[in-house]
């Protein structure tokens, strides 16, 4: 029943007018592939979906789905089913009449409709709604009819833009988690756009991260987590954020290590990916959450933030501000010295122009 | 089926003129034919000579253009008994629509002003009454009105034909003002009250000068409306100050004998001359003023 | 102790406050209310050419409904109502949506459809009489195209020419129609359109059963004011036909005109226009009711 289709995007331009969206974009996504494209809004990702959907015209390039050229396609004819951020229901039918349209003009017989329906209905828990209207239903059963609205279309690609943007953060973890199961349930190709680095994370077998309509890192979310290709990629996946320290590359008896105001922080055990030289100006990364104690590096702790199941200190190392995250029980108050570690298997170095990982 | 290279669908898909859009494009372009053709045949008559009306053609152009119909229905046209042509007409209906315009505008924006920003008891049943009335058919009030202008004094005078058209522009005007201020961020006014401006200066110093989009919607829709009257201006303005609407009425419809066509029309153009030169130089504000003005309520 | 300042300024504003709504309170209780009960009071009374004060009951109403150009004119109206309507709306519905296909010289389409309604009815009577002239206009140039067999003498004919009417009505209201359309179909949520596209629904479809379903407020609103101009048309008619031939195009509303002023007679011409207003008040009267319903509905929601 289920298709299961690779999604191949080779060369894609798109532009309006004389503003170019993308450029020689090239992506491929395997069959049953959770892929996230993840950037700020204004990146491209949105536009590239519109464009596998066939709601947007390429200016060069070809889009491939399951082994057939769709670039001329229209949406209907590329196997393809859509969510989108604001639901787009149809607001005069009922839930089911919005999930059966499609199938009812494209011909197909009742009983097979029906079935299809119910079956939708089953899966995202909303069989008691299917005689109400949009208007009656909240933003996550909404949400959960659009998904059904493509799930019925048994399609090869599912794609999905925003579709939890709309919601309170409370619904949004509650559809994510649905999204996961439904996604493990059919093994579905999925496509999925979104600007939440949570979502990406939790949901992804990949994720493409974008910006500026280039993609930044391509990589499972471990690899972009504890791995990335870039400041602005470092900068962007995580919260609470990471710590940047600007410094400059040294070598102190022959041992490479980061070189600030004051402070030394040796870097024995970084896996380079480009070894810069010295003196070179670089920028030093890490996560709150592998800031350790115990070392030799003096700061003072200006403010604490309770964050229920663990606390973020505010420390000032050197005059570099330092966030640094604990749990819950661990004693700290504002006023406080400690003596910090940086482990070098935890750092993160990059080029202070160019933001590439080093 | 596998296509060789060259014939790979590759970037844009070829240009998706179907039938449906060729349809589309010929039935506006038909259709935009039919909306000018009234327009041409205006312009083309006034500028004909009698002897050629006469032959017909009537969407042929003027073999020998001349001007001179216009300049007869500008300065010797007959109203009625007096022929001084439709000059008078135009500059009765400029001293008509200049103070009308001013007075029914701040008429309906204090008024607009009032209800949306201030707790006054009845409030919702002005707002509601006025906005029926706006559906009212005039006759219904000419008598009457007619009577009680007399009374004052200010009947088939000026200061009355201002003073009827700020009465039935007050619904119209009131609406647009209030649903422009019900749309703005109430913090506004709170910080004025906080900062403590009155009544007047809050009005005067915030709030108008905040509704400048919707002051150039409203100078549209009074201009065109006030301009275009014939109803109102026959009956309240008084013989001596009749607008242009109604001496081309009687230019065209009141002439014994044979009809100079091509005056008559030159007088049409002219009389038509100030909405449409007010409708272009607007562009998309005459829209949006008609979107204003259609949502009642 | 409060301090003065604080007293005064309330006070200073509900002053204020009053003095800037008795305008519209004085137009709204004066006028509307007032002048409406005075002319429905002159339409009971045995009032010719001067107001008089003898109440006759309905007696107006029977005579009115019994005169030959009243009913004319009320038949006139009905036919001229019903077409106008009906022709405005689906012309100004077929322009919105061709509009809409994201065609190329989309402002100057828009410019052509509605500038005849910044003219007046005066001037739009009067090229239409023009246009339709038997002996210049229309019917001579087909004339002279060899077409000895064609007629275009409506405005002429008793029996045509209300379509006339319709004909210069419809040229001056259907671009009205057009805009408010057209800003309900941008009102439609983009994405709705993108899901028809993927769920392969062909366009006229998607018209059919999404899209005027979801214009209700925009139909309702373009259809309410065309009927409240139906029932004021009076410039038109003056400038186009003056009534005629004979009394094929009179309509109500200068039937009062007529009787207000020329014929002086108050009492059947308040009649007449006391019946328009209820013919009015029967139409808008449910629209304006829904419209506070919807609105209430909203804000509670």
């Amino acid at each position: 029943m289920n298709k299961r289709c690779d999604v191949s995007i080779r060369g894609a331009e798109i532009a309006y007018g004389t503003i170019k969206i993308l450029e020689k974009f090239d992506l491929e996504v395997a069959q049953s592939e959770f892929i996230v494209l993840l950037g700020p809004s204004g990146c491209g990702k949105s536009t590239l979906l519109n464009a596998i959907a066939g709601l947007v015209d390429l200016r060069d390039g070809q889009i491939w789905i399951g082994g057939n050229n769709v670039t001329w396609e229209e949406p209907k004819d590329r196997g393809i089913a859509m969510v989108f951020q604001s639901y787009a229901l149809y607001p005069r039918m009922t839930v089911r009449g919005n999930m059966s349209f499609g199938l009812k003009v494209a011909g197909m017989p009742a009983a097979d409709i029906a079935r299809r329906v119910d079956n939708a209905a089953a899966m995202l828990k909303i069989t008691e709604l299917l005689d109400r209207r949009p208007a009656e239903l909240s933003g996550g059963q909404r949400q959960r009819v659009a998904i059904g609205r493509a799930l019925v279309r048994d399609a090869g690609v599912y794609l999905f833009d925003e579709p939890l943007s709309n919601l309170d953060a409370q619904l949004r973890a509650e559809l994510r988690v649905e999204i996961k199961r439904l996604h493990q349930r059919l093994a579905a190709t999925m496509i999925y756009v979104t600007h939440d680095q949570i979502e990406a994370l939790t949901l992804a077998d990949r994720i493409a991260v974008m910006k500026d309509r280039v993609i930044q890192q391509l990589g499972t979310p471990s690899d972009i987590y504890r791995r990335p290709a870039n400041r602005f990629v470092a900068s962007f996946v995580g919260s609470p954020a990471m710590n940047f320290l600007p410094g400059t590359f040294a070598l102190r008896d022959g041992a490479p290590c980061f070189a600030a105001a004051g402070i030394s922080i040796p870097l024995e055990g970084y896996g380079f990916d480009a070894r810069p030289q010295p003196g070179a100006a670089i920028e030093l990364g890490i996560r709150p959450e592998h800031v350790e104690a115990g070392g030799d590096l003096p700061a003072a702790v200006e403010m604490v933030e309770p964050m229920g199941s663990d606390q973020l200190a505010w420390l000032r190392l050197g005059n570099h501000p330092l966030s640094m995250r604990l749990p819950a029980d661990t004693p700290i108050a504002s006023g406080q010295s400690l003596q910090l570690r940086l482990p070098a298997d935890k750092l993160n170095l990059f080029d202070a122009a160019s933001g590439r990982r080093l | 089926m596998i296509a060789s290279p060259a014939t790979q669908p590759n970037g844009a898909p070829p240009s998706r003129m179907t039938p449906g859009r060729i349809g589309i494009y010929a039935f506006l372009v038909v259709t935009a034919l039919f909306f000018l053709t009234p327009l041409y045949v205006m312009i083309v008559t006034s500028l004909k000579t009698m002897g050629e009306i006469r032959l017909g053609a009537i969407l042929a152009l003027p073999r020998a253009p001349t001007f001179e119909p216009w300049i007869v229905a500008w300065s010797s046209a007959c109203t009625g008994l007096r022929c001084n042509g439709i000059s008078v007409g135009f500059l009765n209906s400029v001293k008509i629509l200049v103070p009308s315009v001013i007075v029914s505008i701040a008429a309906g924006a204090l008024t607009g002003y009032t209800l949306s920003f201030w707790k006054v008891r009845g409030a919702g049943l002005l707002f509601g009454t006025l906005m029926v009335v706006a559906f009212v058919p005039y006759q219904i009030f000419i008598y009457p009105l007619v009577r009680v202008l007399a009374t004052i004094g200010i009947n088939n005078s000026i200061p009355g034909i201002v003073l009827i058209h700020t009465i039935f522009g007050l619904p119209t005007m009131t609406l647009l003002f209030r649903n422009y201020f019900a749309a703005l961020p109430p913090e506004l006014f709170k910080a004025a009250r906080v900062d403590g401006a009155g009544f007047f200066r809050i009005f005067w110093s915030v709030m108008l000068p905040m509704a400048t989009p919707m002051l150039v919607v409203a100078i549209i829709l009074q201009v065109t409306g006030i301009w275009n009257d014939f109803i109102l201006g026959l009956v309240f303005a008084g013989r001596d100050n009749l607008p242009m609407t109604v001496q081309l009425n009687n230019i065209v419809n009141s002439t014994q004998g044979e009809r100079a066509y091509n005056v008559d029309m030159a007088a049409t153009i002219l009389t038509a001359l100030v909405p449409l030169v007010v409708y272009f130089a607007s562009g998309r504000w005459f829209v949006r003023g008609i979107a204003a003005g259609a949502v009642k309520g | 102790m409060m301090p003065v300042s604080f007293v005064k300024p309330r006070l200073a504003s509900r002053l204020a406050v009053g003095l800037a709504l008795s305008p519209a309170v004085m137009v709204v209780v004066v006028v509307y209310v007032g002048c409406t009960a005075w002319t429905m009071w002159i339409s009971l009374t045995a009032s010719r050419m001067l107001p008089n004060s003898t109440f006759v009951g309905l007696r107006q109403y029977a005579s009115l409904m019994g005169n030959e150009r009243w009913q004319v004119s009320v038949v006139n109206l009905a036919v001229f109502g019903a077409l106008f309507m009906v022709a405005s709306l689906a012309l100004g519905f077929l322009l919105a949506v061709m509009i809409d296909q994201r065609v190329r010289a989309e402002d100057l389409l828009r410019s052509i459809f509605l500038y005849p309604f910044s003219m007046s009815f005066i001037v739009t009577g009067l090229v239409w009489q023009w246009l339709l002239n038997p002996s210049f206009g229309i019917e001579k140039m087909g004339r002279d195209l060899g077409l000895d067999w064609f007629r275009f003498d409506w405005i002429v004919r008793q029996d045509m020419v209300i379509y006339t009417l319709v004909f210069a009505a419809v040229w001056h209201a259907a671009g009205l129609v057009m805009a408010i359309l057209l800003a309900g179909l941008r009102g439609i949520d983009p994405e709705i359109w993108k899901a028809a596209r993927i769920d392969g629904l062909p366009p006229w479809r998607v018209y059919l059963s999404i899209v005027i379903p979801m214009l209700g407020a925009s139909l309702a609103t373009a259809s309410v004011l065309l009927a409240t101009s139906v029932v004021r048309l009076y410039d038109l008619a003056v400038a186009m036909t003056n009534g005629g031939p004979g009394l094929a195009s009179e309509v109500p509303a200068k039937f009062v005109m007529d009787h207000l002023f020329e014929r002086g007679n108050l009492g059947l011409a308040t009649a007449a226009a006391t019946s328009m207003l209820i013919t009015v008040a029967a139409v808008v009267a449910p629209w304006l009711y829904w419209q506070a319903r919807q609105r209430d509905r909203r804000l509670a929601a």
